[in-house]
């Protein structure tokens, strides 16, 4: 991790449509090489949050730069900022009609006309990291959930983006599955990706995170290292939520 | 019924089976067209644009081809525009047509859901480039049986445009009716000649419904 700022959260406010604001003045740096886990209650914000650094959604007020470039839904430049920040759903969201192949090497070929060949020796360099160059021929139909999530990943890496988002990537998994793209996410953060992770996984959370944001209200209630919120939170608020996650036998 | 009649009717009918099969095509590919036109632009919620489109559309599937055909054979001339009955037939059918295509299609732009586009935004992609590699490949594949379903009813149509004396397989066997007398040789061949176009185009259409169900798309 560098003191380089590459993602700046700014006062940012978002609502959606007739709702009150769901982001009420978020600010956040994600400095190079961070990973930075983004916790908080369901409904908070989280998605939200996420998806505004994506561009994918329009905010009210506030700012978010890459790099100093700003991002907003409509703005200049987008698909050129975009190519530059990596996005992980929470449903696989795999292009059904394509290849496991060529899901990954649509983006690079069209959008930045990687040569084919190229394009086609990185997908299976990439796939033989996440243990799935066999799957390489399949379809998104014939493969896990686990494995789908992995090979989303790899598609969004084939970009190779500065910085990865992750929108509760193991939520919709089957347990035994969670542990080997909760790994991949491991192994890329070691590389140094810079990472902001939305989890309900805590132990993985505690384990990879830099810095946990703790988000309740529209706001950041707590920030602090994994250490510190895990284990002296100082706030009620992130007690009560910790406690969700503990079970006591009751008497 | 006589063998003789039959194969004397054979070359008429194959004739009449050309007109057919020539406004068929020119009408079934403009209809597509037109179908794209329309459903991409309610599709991007093109202002006036999109309120013309559903206006046609509405019109187009609530009008009799016939009437329509009428319109554009008699109507039209009226405010200058003559055209053939060839050209009139096919713009008939396009005007049918292109209402049906808009509605199938557009059914399966809307049945792919809002995260592939997000997903393929997300990676960088323009517009266009969703569309073209990510969202309409997608939207055609859940489309195809409504799709090849009015192909096989735009070909059924056209046997209305026989009502502007163009010879095509209806008129064909109206005409010899009408003069000969012969009714169920004349009937026959109808039968006989309107099957050997639609089987084929209904098989092809289920074969290729079969290979995109098999090959996962829209899954
Ligand atoms: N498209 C939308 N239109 C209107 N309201 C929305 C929309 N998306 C989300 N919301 C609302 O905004 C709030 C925040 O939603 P968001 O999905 O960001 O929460 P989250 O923290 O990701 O929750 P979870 O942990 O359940 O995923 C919720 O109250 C939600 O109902
Ligand atoms: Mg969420």
């Amino acid at each position: 991790m560098t003191d380089e700022i590459l993602l700046s959260v700014k006062d940012l406010v978002k609502s959606y449509e007739g709702t009150s604001e769901v982001l009420n003045g978020i600010s956040l740096d994600i400095h190079k090489g961070e990973v930075v886990v983004v916790l908080g209650p369901s409904g908070c914000g989280k998605s939200t949050l996420l998806r505004c650094m994506n561009g994918l959604e329009e905010y009210q007020s506030g700012s978010i730069t890459l790099d100093g470039e700003k991002i907003t839904k409509n703005g200049a430049n987008m698909t050129a900022l975009r190519q530059r920040i990596g996005m992980v759903f929470q449903s696989y969201e795999l292009f059904p009609h394509l290849s496991i192949q060529d899901n990954i090497t649509l983006a690079p070929v069209q959008v930045q006309k990687v040569p084919k060949e190229q394009a086609q020796a990185e997908a299976e360099r990439l796939l033989e990291r996440v243990d799935l160059l066999d799957k390489r021929t399949a379809y998104p139909r014939q493969l896990s959930g686990g494995q789908k999530q992995r090979v989303a990943i790899v598609r969004a890496l084939a970009m190779h983006p500065e910085v990865m988002l992750f929108d509760e990537v193991t939520a919709a998994l089957d347990p035994e599955m969670v542990r080997e793209v909760l790994d991949v996410m491991l192994t890329l953060a070691e590389q140094g990706m810079t990472m902001v992770i939305v989890t309900h996984e805590m132990n993985f959370a505690r384990a990879v995170a830099d810095r946990i944001v703790f988000i309740d209200g529209g706001v950041i209630v707590e920030e602090t290292d994994p250490e510190t919120f895990f284990e002296h939170p100082s706030t009620e608020r992130a007690k009560q939520f910790l406690k969700t996650f503990t079970f006591e036998k009751k008497a | 019924m006589s063998v003789d009649i039959l194969l004397e009717y054979l070359p008429l009918f194959a004739q009449g089976a050309l007109v057919t099969l020539k406004i068929s095509a020119a009408g079934i590919i403009l209809s597509l067209l037109v179908g794209l036109v329309c459903c991409y632009v309610q599709y991007y919620r093109v202002p006036v644009l999109r309120q013309i489109a559903k206006g046609y559309i509405e019109l187009s599937r609530n009008t009799p081809m016939l009437v329509q055909l009428f319109f554009i054979y008699f109507g039209l001339p009226k405010i200058g525009l003559s055209w053939s009955r060839e050209v009139c037939a096919i713009a008939a059918l396009v005007f049918l047509g292109g209402s049906y295509m808009a509605e199938a299609m557009r059914s399966g732009l809307e049945a792919v859901d809002v995260i592939q586009t997000e997903s393929a935004v997300s990676l960088g992609m323009n517009r266009f480039q969703v569309m073209r590699f990510v969202v309409f490949p997608q939207a055609m594949a859940i489309a195809l049986p409504a799709i090849s379903a009015n192909v096989v009813f735009l070909i059924k149509e056209t046997s209305v445009v026989s009502a502007i004396a163009l010879a095509d397989l209806m008129y064909v066997a109206k005409d010899l009716i009408g003069n000969d007398y012969n009714t169920s040789e004349a009937l026959f061949m109808l039968v006989v000649f309107y099957l050997l176009i639609l089987l084929p185009v209904s098989l092809l259409a289920s074969y290729a419904e079969r290979r995109i169900r098999y090959a996962g798309y829209g899954a």
